[in-house]
C-alpha cells in the first residue's frame, strides 16, 4: 500500500523533449515508474529516451492511446499554466507540476479549474512525489529512500530530501513522500495529504516539514488532533526575518501571521513532537513507534 | 516589486479608475509649474517606497507656485525616517497634485489570500487609517469578500462588499465601477496588492484615489513589459540589487557571519537555523534554485562574498533537479575567478553528489558528509580566523 501512486499508475510527461524532462523521465523510468508517453506538441509520432517514451502532440491523444491517469509537467513557467489546465481538460486525475515561478494569478486560476474537474494538483513549484520500490512522478532522487512504515510531506523539495535522507540513516524506511510546493497557491496542502497517510494500512506515522509563510501548518494541526498516527514535524525558517520573503514565494512572514513559533506552537498543540533539526527527525519517530 | 504612488495611479488612470490632476516632478521648477498648471492648492508628496508619509514629513500642502517651490526646495534630495519601512529614505521626486475637498474617506484593496485561494477585495469605511489598526479597533468596519478567478469581479458581488461594510448607500451605485476598474487594473498589471487609501469622496460627490500602494508579481513581469521599467532598487541594499540583477535569489541578513549558499528554500532556511544552532549567525539567505548551472554557482559566490561581514561560507546542496557535478564545477570556477580568503565548506548530497565531491577533492574545501556537521565545521572554522 501506499498513497496517491504506484506501479500500476500509468504517468505521462508534458514537456519531457526539454532538458529536465528528458533527464528526470529517464530517472522515472529507471525507478520502474509506469511512463507510458510524453507530449510535446508538434513532435507527436517521434519516440524518445531509446525508444522506450512515444511522443504525443496533445494530452487529450496522449490518454487515449496510453490510458495515462497521471501527468508530470515539466513545461517553462510561462506556459506551464495552460499546460496544466490541458490537463485538467483532456481528464487526468493526478496533475504533478514540478515547474517553479508560475504568475501567482494563472496558479489562482488553474488550482479553482482543476478542483471543479475533481481532479487532484501536486504543486505548483515541487519536486513531486515517490512511492518507495514502486513509482517516481517528479525529480526527487530516488536512492536515498528505503521501504518501511513512515510517511513524507513537505513543502520545500531539498528540505524533504534531507528529512528523508535522515530517516533512511536511522534505518526507518519510507511508504510515500510527497512534496506539495512552496507557492503560496498549491493544489495539495498538508490538510489534504494527512488524511490519506491516516487511511493508508501501511504507514505507522508521519513526517511533515513545514516553513515560514501562510497558516497551512496551523490548519494541518486541527486535523492532527483527530489522527491515530503519530506525527512527526519540523518548521524552517526560525532564524527568518518578517516581512522578506525566502525564496519561496509562499515563505513570507507577514505581519503576525505565518511565523515559525506560531506553527510550531500549533503543532505542538496538537499532540505533534516538533523537531528543532532535521537530524533530530528520526530520534522523534523511535520515541512515537516505541522502538 | 514595489511601485511608487506616482507609478500606481499610471495603472489606474490606464483602467480608468479616477486620480487627482497632478504631475510627477524632480526639481524645483518641475514643482513650481506643475502647480501652476493645477492653479489650485496643492499637496506634494515624496515618492518613497513605504507609507506612513505624512508622519514622517514627506507630504505637505502648498496654496501658491512660490510656496510649493519652497517645500521642494527644502525636501527634495533630503533624506527622512520613515517608521512603517523602518528605514532612511531619500526623497528623489515629488507627486504634485491638486488638493482634494474630502467628505468620505474609505479603504480599497485587493490582494490573494492563500488561505481560501482567492482574490480577496477588502472595503473598509475608515479610510485614511492603517488597515491593520482598523482591523484591531473596528473590526465592523471592514469586509472581505472573496472573488471567484473565474468569474472575476461582479456588479454584486462589490456591492456585497460595500454593503458589509457598512458603506453609505447613497454612494454606493457610484463607488461600484471603481472597484471593477481596481480589480481589472489588479489584474492587468499582475499585482499581488492594489490599495488605494484612502479612496475619497469629495465634497461634490467625486469618487477619486487619494493614495495607492502597489506590488507586482515578480514571476509575471515577464509579461508586463510596460511596467518593467517601473522596477527601482535603489533603496534596496546594495548586495541585494547587485543578486536580483544577476537573477540570484539573495536576501542580506543583518549582523550575520557565514555566508549561505544552497538549493531550495526550505533547504536554504533549515542551513541558517542550523548555523545558528552551530553558535554561528547567519549573513544570507541565497537560493540557487532548482537545476543551477556553474555560472550561476559562481556568481552566487562572488555575491555571498562582497559582504564583509562573512567570515565563512557553507554550501549546502541536496540534488534533485539541481546536480552535484555542475554545482562543484561552479564552485571551481568561483574559486578561479575571486580571490577567496575565507574557508568554505560543502555539503553534497543527491543527484550526482559523488561525481561532484570527486570533482572537488583536489581543492581545499572542506567536506561534510551531514547539513549538521556541515554547519558545525564551518562556524568551528570562520570563528578561529
Amino acid at each position: 500500500m501506499s498513497i496517491l501512486i504506484d506501479k500500476s499508475t500509468k504517468v505521462i510527461v508534458q514537456g519531457i523533449t526539454g532538458n529536465a524532462g528528458i533527464f528526470h523521465t529517464t530517472l522515472m523510468l529507471d525507478y520502474g515508474t509506469l511512463v507510458v508517453g510524453g507530449v510535446s506538441p508538434g513532435k507527436g509520432g517521434q519516440k524518445v529516451i531509446d525508444g522506450r517514451v512515444p511522443i504525443f502532440d496533445t494530452v487529450e491523444e496522449a490518454k487515449k492511446a496510453t490510458g495515462a491517469t497521471a501527468t508530470c509537467i515539466f513545461v517553462p513557467a510561462r506556459f506551464a499554466a495552460d499546460a496544466v489546465l490541458e490537463a485538467a481538460d483532456a481528464g487526468i486525475d493526478l496533475i504533478v507540476c514540478i515547474t517553479e515561478g508560475i504568475p501567482g494569478h494563472d496558479e489562482l486560476v488553474f488550482a479553482n479549474v482543476v478542483r471543479q474537474k475533481g481532479a487532484r494538483l501536486v504543486g505548483p513549484n515541487c519536486p513531486g512525489l515517490l512511492t518507495v520500490g514502486q513509482a517516481n512522478i517528479g525529480i526527487i532522487p530516488d536512492n536515498i529512500f528505503i521501504p518501511g512504515p513512515i510517511g513524507v510531506v513537505s513543502r520545500s523539495g531539498t528540505l524533504t530530501y534531507e528529512s528523508v535522507d535522515a530517516l533512511t540513516r536511522a534505518g526507518l524506511g519510507q511508504t510515500t513522500c510527497v512534496g506539495i510546493g512552496g507557492d503560496p497557491f498549491i493544489g495539495t496542502r498538508f490538510i489534504d495529504v494527512l488524511p490519506l497517510f491516516e487511511a493508508d494500512p501501511e504507514t505507522k506515522a508521519v513526517v511533515m516539514c513545514g516553513e515560514v509563510g501562510g497558516s497551512d501548518e496551523e490548519i494541518a494541526a486541527e486535523y492532527i488532533k483527530t489522527m491515530t498516527k503519530p506525527v512527526i514535524g519540523f518548521i524552517a525558517g526560525l532564524t527568518a526575518p518578517p516581512g522578506k520573503r525566502m525564496g519561496h514565494a509562499g515563505a513570507i512572514i507577514s505581519g503576525t501571521s505565518g511565523t515559525p513559533q506560531a506553527k510550531v506552537d500549533a503543532l505542538k498543540a496538537a499532540g505533534v513532537a516538533v523537531a528543532e533539526s532535521p537530524s533530530q527527525i528520526p530520534g522523534l519517530v523511535k520515541l512515537a513507534l516505541g522502538l | 516589486m514595489k511601485l511608487y504612488e506616482y507609478q500606481a495611479k499610471e495603472i489606474l488612470k490606464k483602467y480608468k479608475v479616477p486620480v487627482p490632476a497632478g504631475a510627477v516632478a524632480e526639481t524645483v521648477d518641475e514643482v513650481r509649474s506643475a502647480t501652476a498648471k493645477i492653479g489650485k492648492t496643492v499637496v506634494l508628496k515624496g515618492q518613497v517606497h513605504s507609507g506612513g508619509r505624512g508622519k514622517a514629513g514627506a507630504v505637505k500642502l502648498a496654496k501658491t507656485s512660490d510656496e510649493a517651490a519652497a517645500i521642494a526646495h527644502d525636501l527634495l534630495g533630503k533624506t527622512l525616517f520613515f517608521a512603517q519601512a523602518n528605514a532612511n529614505l531619500k526623497v528623489n521626486k515629488l507627486l504634485v497634485e491638486e488638493a482634494l475637498a474630502i467628505k468620505h474617506e474609505i479603504y480599497i484593496a485587493i490582494t490573494q489570500d492563500r488561505t481560501t485561494q482567492r482574490d480577496i477585495l477588502i472595503v473598509s469605511t475608515k479610510g485614511g487609517m492603517d488597515i491593520e489598526a482598523v482591523a484591531e479597533e473596528s473590526p465592523e468596519a471592514i469586509s472581505k469578500t472573496p472573488i471567484d478567478p473565474l468569474l472575476g469581479l461582479t456588479d454584486y458581488t462589490a456591492r456585497n462588499a460595500l454593503f458589509a461594510a457598512g458603506y453609505d448607500k447613497t454612494l454606493i451605485a457610484k463607488t461600484v465601477p471603481v472597484l471593477k476598474a481596481l480589480y481589472a487594473a489588479y489584474i492587468g498589471s499582475d499585482a499581488i496588492l492594489a490599495e488605494i487609501n484612502p479612496l475619497v469622496i469629495t465634497d461634490d460627490g467625486a469618487v477619486i484615489a487619494g493614495d495607492a500602494k502597489w506590488l507586482i508579481d515578480d514571476n509575471a513581469l515577464y509579461r508586463q513589459i510596460d511596467l518593467q521599467s517601473f522596477g527601482d532598487s535603489s533603496e534596496d541594499d546594495p548586495i541585494e540589487a547587485e543578486a536580483h540583477r544577476r537573477g540570484i535569489q539573495y536576501v542580506r541578513l543583518e549582523g550575520g557571519n557565514i555566508g549561505i549558499i544552497g538549493n531550495g528554500a526550505g533547504l536554504v532556511m533549515t542551513t541558517m537555523d542550523e548555523v545558528k544552532r552551530a553558535g554561528g549567525a547567519p549573513a544570507d539567505f541565497l537560493d540557487i534554485g532548482g537545476g543551477a548551472k556553474a555560472e550561476s554557482v559562481r556568481n552566487s559566490l562572488e555575491i555571498v562574498l562582497s559582504d564583509p561581514n562573512v567570515k565563512g561560507v557553507l554550501f549546502n546542496i541536496f540534488g534533485g533537479i539541481t546536480r552535484g557535478d555542475e554545482v562543484a564545477n561552479g564552485i571551481i570556477e568561483g574559486l578561479a575567478a575571486l580571490d577567496v580568503k575565507v574557508p568554505i565548506v560543502v555539503r553534497l548530497a543527491g543527484t550526482r553528489a559523488a561525481e561532484g565531491a570527486a570533482i572537488l577533492k583536489q581543492t581545499n574545501l572542506v567536506p561534510a558528509e551531514t547539513m549538521q556537521e556541515a554547519a558545525e565545521k564551518i562556524v568551528a572554522l570562520a570563528l578561529k580566523n
